[in-house]
């Protein structure tokens, strides 16, 4: 339900949003990042009650072009930002500047029935694209595939088609879901489903499937041995300085790497 | 006496302002989308997306093809019409014809709070009740499609369809019904020779205004209709209509991208489709007005 205002919050502010040129610290972009941000914001203005921080929403793609027209210091990003990004920035005399500040796995997910419990990127990639259309195929009952998907313009989807998809098309009956939630709910109710979420949206009443016989997990993800993992991002105009930078600082340092992994991602040590 | 008339000059002239403003809204709207739909259609094609049927926006090479997406939009509309408007107009028959007062006075609220509930929680309540038990009832492989869609949308128009209908039976003069009765016409007959022949244009307008409802509504379709972009070819297929898309992307999309002007181009058909649902239910109310 949180999840669900959350969104439709998101979706108000791009179209309502007059973004307020201040001398606070203003950020915007990605629904993934968002809870970090917000956290992170609320303990940091504990701390500095003088610095006033502003979260919204948005997506990675609202937040980079945000920060590009100006209209906010930092972009929130679940993926890298795109050369036509920088390019546009640097038309504007925006100097990108990266900061990653935690990572995060896709788990892929299927109902708790599905005897199915490992799959290889391989396998991965001929569900998507409709190559494999029964769990028989692969060991698991007779029963059709129902392919979920995150809608194609999120952050998530992206680093999917990047990791699994490689560019290929995905099968054009998948279902194209709007949030983690969505994706959730429908493979836990659905016993022919398989799905992707972030690893912070994965609960008991979904099986998470091991990749390439590794399960996601922290260790796994900064080892580098689970293979469907992304990194979030925060781009600033420049090498963040003043507030900004502090504010940077506080997410990079131990408390607020703590938070990062209290909101369900990874944190970087 | 001067003064009351200048002060009645001020109000024309401050109550004409008023409604300029959602005049210069509406102008301003259109001619947004208006602009920059135009250059995805001038960047992609007129028809490339009007009649193409594949859509892999942020693929390389990327395809825009909205087809299935205005089939989606009409079949998930026609459907939740074949729920609604038997809904609708049989529950107004009943309380304006059948029911005693007190039951009147009982159920109307009812249908009155139906209208007020947000669309979220229809969509909530579609993915987590309605969706699952229409997968188990038809055995099917998901209950997020184009069926659920169209029932949710159709018990969310049955207060316009029936509010409506309902006024429009309060008009039939009673001398006409009497006349019915004293012919030796029984209630059915009254009903379906005088009252519903005498009530048409108001009814075909309510059925509109539920077309123009089911068209436009977004949170439900993005939630419930499963999002696939494929071929509606069947009535338990996932689907997604026009609204669905837009809300689905236009948060994610970079600015200034083909695929960010392609999703002005489907605001710009869905803006068509609903404008030439207003000027026909137009036409029907002046028709109605001049009977």
């Amino acid at each position: 339900m949180k999840k669900i205002l959350t969104l439709i919050l998101s979706i108000l502010t791009v179209f309502l949003f007059v973004f307020p040129k201040t001398n606070d610290i203003t950020m915007s972009g990605s629904t993934t990042v968002f809870p970090i941000a917000q956290k992170a914001s609320e303990v940091f203005m504990d701390k500095n009650p003088s610095i006033n921080i502003t979260v919204r929403g948005g997506g990675s793609g609202v937040g980079i072009s945000n920060l590009i027209e100006g209209k906010v210091d930092i972009a929130n990003s679940s993926r890298k930002i795109k050369e036509k990004e920088i390019y546009q920035a640097k038309e504007n005399g925006v100097n990108v500047f990266e900061t990653v500040i935690a990572n995060d796995a896709l788990s892929i997910v299927v109902h708790p029935s599905n005897p199915v419990s490992d799959i290889s990127l391989k396998t991965l990639k001929d569900i998507y694209t409709g190559k494999i259309k029964n769990w028989k195929e692969i060991g698991g009952k007779d029963m059709s595939i129902v392919v979920v998907s995150r809608d194609v313009s999120s952050g998530t989807f992206e680093v999917f088609n990047e990791k699994i998809l490689e560019g290929a098309k995905y099968r054009e009956d998948a279902l194209l879901l709007a949030s983690n939630n969505a994706v959730l709910s429908t493979v836990k109710d659905t016993p022919g489903a398989i799905g992707y979420i972030g690893l912070g949206f994965v609960n008991e009443s979904v099986k998470a499937l091991k990749v390439e016989g590794v399960y996601p997990s922290k260790e796994s993800v900064n080892n580098k041995t689970y293979k469907i993992a992304r990194s979030l991002y925060l781009y600033t105009n420049g090498k963040p300085k003043g507030n900004i930078g502090k504010f940077i600082d506080f997410i990079l340092s131990d408390e607020g790497q703590k938070i990062v992994e209290e909101t369900g991602y990874i944190p970087l040590r | 006496m001067e003064r009351r008339k200048l002060r009645d000059v001020v109000a024309t002239f401050l109550i004409f302002l008023v409604s300029l403003v959602s005049l210069i809204v509406l102008v301003m709207i259109v001619y947004d989308i208006f602009s920059k739909g135009i250059i995805a259609f001038r960047e992609v094609g007129f028809k490339n997306i009007i009649f193409g049927t594949k859509y892999y926006p942020t693929m390389e090479p990327p395809s825009f093809g909205i087809f299935n997406f205005i089939i989606s939009s009409l079949f998930v509309t026609l459907g939740s019409i074949l729920v609604g408007l038997p809904l609708g107009v049989g529950s107004a028959l009943f309380l304006s014809e059948y029911a005693d007062l007190r039951t009147k006075e009982l159920l109307k609220p009812f249908i009155e709070i139906l209208s007020s509930i947000p669309s979220v929680i229809f969509g909530f309540i579609g993915i987590v009740l309605i969706g699952p038990f229409i997968r188990r009832f038809f055995n099917i492989p998901t209950g997020l499609n184009l069926f659920t869609a169209s029932f949710i949308l159709g018990i969310v128009i049955v207060p316009i369809i029936s509010s409506l209908t309902e006024d429009a039976l309060s008009t039939v003069p009673l001398t006409l019904k009497e006349a019915s009765y004293a012919l030796g016409g029984t209630k059915f007959d009254t009903i379906t020779r005088v009252v519903i022949p005498y009530t048409k244009g108001a009814l075909i307008s309510a059925l509109l205004l539920g077309i123009g409802r089911s068209i436009g509504e977004t949170m439900i379709v993005l939630m419930v209709a499963g999002g696939a972009m494929n071929f509606p070819n069947s009535i338990f297929s996932p689907v997604r209509p026009l609204t669905a898309t837009i809300a689905a992307e236009m948060g994610e999309t970079a600015v200034g991208t083909t695929h960010f002007y392609v999703l002005y181009s489907i605001a710009l058909v869905l803006l068509f489709l609903t404008l030439v649902l207003t000027l026909i239910s137009n036409h029907f109310i002046k028709n109605l007005k001049r009977d």
